[in-house]
């Protein structure tokens, strides 16, 4: 296994910028997390796709992340506070392996590797992102699921003292999402530790998050700190808010569109005012790898 | 304010012409598009200009709103500026609707029209500005002479439907109900509601 370098997944326009916010980073250290994070050690995967990945400085500055507000700048301005270690996550429901577990209990196990995926938010824009992370697969089988066990839900700290959009809001936090058991166990499904070569800043869902790339974006939970295996399909946030527009699968499909957007094209961020709209892939383009997860089901119906 | 203040800030008014309102006026516009050019806007200068252009539009709406009852209630006579104000709100609406058209959906017109038909929140925004339309048209002296000045305000009250349309328009394209469109949605029905109110009373 080969080592990867930070210079080897980033076109060199980023990467030079990349040495330009390290340098303004180290002129004024009151910044919030725009500069780098612990690098991590990380291993090549099959995982890439075509076009270039998205700017770093447009990946974390750019977030939907209401617990710290509902502006785009909001988590980057606010999820400073956060305290990520210490950190645990209760694993629970139709395991064997039930338990709480430390982080560092998670990741001695499993080795990071690196992944580029595309990234489509709901809102009809995307990023191309190289996270770092490991199959969620080998939580789960660590767990050791029981035969009953067919759905995975997911639930995001609450912690209102460091998580000001929590504070006062008709939100019904704590945030919770969910998969069914086979969406969760399908190598794509990953856990993501960092991004562009670095641990996760905490706009992005530090410590760990789940990163579902057929998915829209709010699938993909941030800061986790419960995982329940059950036999009934759990609630999901956005679902419980308005359940004609979001609903439990949320796939990423051009063909049926969002009450508010056309999801038959996405708009790359990061490539500023003149960038192309691209067409949206079904399945965001891991049709080939998922597809059959849905066979004979209704999408429209079941979307 | 007392007395004097509002006096003298009316004699202020005075000397003071609404032409270079127009000039000052679409300042924040080129300004903000260059920012938007070089990419000083964040991450998305795109929906950054959008959302720019269309708050002021809708903040000019509300302004023009407000020039009857600063007269009625304080005395402070801004008329003369109003028409530059009401104008400068249709070119921003315009430059809202042309980012819109041009810079988000890039003349996809299949796309812009499922959005026109299908999508409450643009189908709303869409009305608000074509009623903006014959009133930017008549804001000039001869309309008002070819109109007559009653038919010109008939025409020009249009202005109540616009205003919280727009507003309304930016409520729903937000996916949760938030604080700051839901203000402008009040304000506006207030101002709306007040000429309301004062018909009754006359």
């Amino acid at each position: 296994m080969t080592k990867l370098n930070y210079s080897d997944v980033t076109p060199k326009g980023v990467f030079l910028n990349r040495r330009k916010i390290i340098a303004g980073a180290l002129a004024s250290t009151a910044l919030p997390q725009i500069g780098f994070a612990k690098p991590l050690d990380v291993v090549k995967s099959e995982y890439t796709v075509d076009g270039e990945i998205t700017p770093r400085d447009a990946a974390v500055t750019y977030n939907n992340f209401y617990e710290f507000g509902t502006g785009k700048g909001d988590p980057l301005a606010n999820a400073h506070t956060l305290t990520t270690d210490p950190w645990s996550v209760e694993i629970g429901g139709l395991v064997n392996n039930a338990g709480t577990f430390g982080l560092d209990d998670i990741l001695k196990d499993v080795t990071l590797e690196e992944r580029i995926y595309r990234f489509r938010c709901v809102e009809a824009w995307s990023m191309v992102v190289p996270w770092i992370g490991f199959s969620l697969s080998e939580l789960l089988k660590k767990a050791d699921p029981q035969s009953g066990a067919k759905y995975v839900a997911f639930e995001t700290l609450y912690r209102p003292e460091e998580m000001p959009g929590q504070k006062n809001s008709r939100f019904p936090y704590p945030y919770v999402e969910g998969l069914r058991l086979d969406e969760a166990m399908n190598p794509l499904t990953m856990i993501a530790t960092g991004m562009y070569g670095e641990e996760l800043p905490n706009q992005n869902g530090a410590p760990l998050r789940l990163v579902v790339p057929w998915k829209y974006g709010f699938k993909s939970i941030k800061s986790i700190v419960k995982i329940t295996l059950t036999d009934e399909q759990p609630p999901t946030t956005w679902n419980l808010i308005a359940d004609n527009e979001y609903g439990f699968y949320s796939n990423v499909n051009p063909e049926v569109d969002h009450p508010r957007w056309s999801q038959a094209s996405e708009r790359p961020i990061g490539g500023g005012l003149f960038a192309k709209r691209i067409p949206t892939l079904m399945f965001n383009g891991y049709a080939d790898e998922v597809a059959s997860l849905y066979s004979g089901m209704d999408l429209r119906t079941n979307f | 304010m007392s007395m004097t203040q509002t006096q003298r800030l009316n004699q202020v008014v005075k000397t003071v012409s609404a032409w270079p309102i127009y000039i000052v006026g679409v300042l924040p516009a080129a300004w903000l598009f260059y920012q938007a050019v070089s990419n000083n806007l964040g991450a998305d200068p795109l929906k950054a200009l959008e959302h720019q252009l269309g708050e002021w539009a809708l903040q000019l709406l509300i302004a023009t709103l407000l020039i009857t009852p600063l007269r009625d209630l304080f005395k402070i006579n801004l008329i003369k500026y109003r028409r530059a104000i009401g104008l400068l709100a249709f070119f921003y609406a315009l430059g809202h609707l042309l980012t819109y058209l041009w810079l988000d959906q890039q003349w996809w017109w299949s796309a812009i029209w499922k959005d026109i038909t299908k999508r409450p929140y643009i189908i709303i925004g869409v009305i608000s500005f074509l009623a903006m339309v014959p009133l930017a048209i008549t804001s000039n002296n001869l309309s008002i002479r070819k109109l007559g000045p009653l038919t010109w305000r008939k025409l020009h009250q249009l202005t109540y439907i616009v205003v919280p349309l727009a507003a309304l328009h930016f409520v729903l394209l937000k996916k949760t109900w938030q604080l700051e469109p839901i203000l402008y949605l009040g304000v506006g029905l207030l101002l709306v509601g007040y000429r309301f109110w004062r018909k009754r009373l006359a």
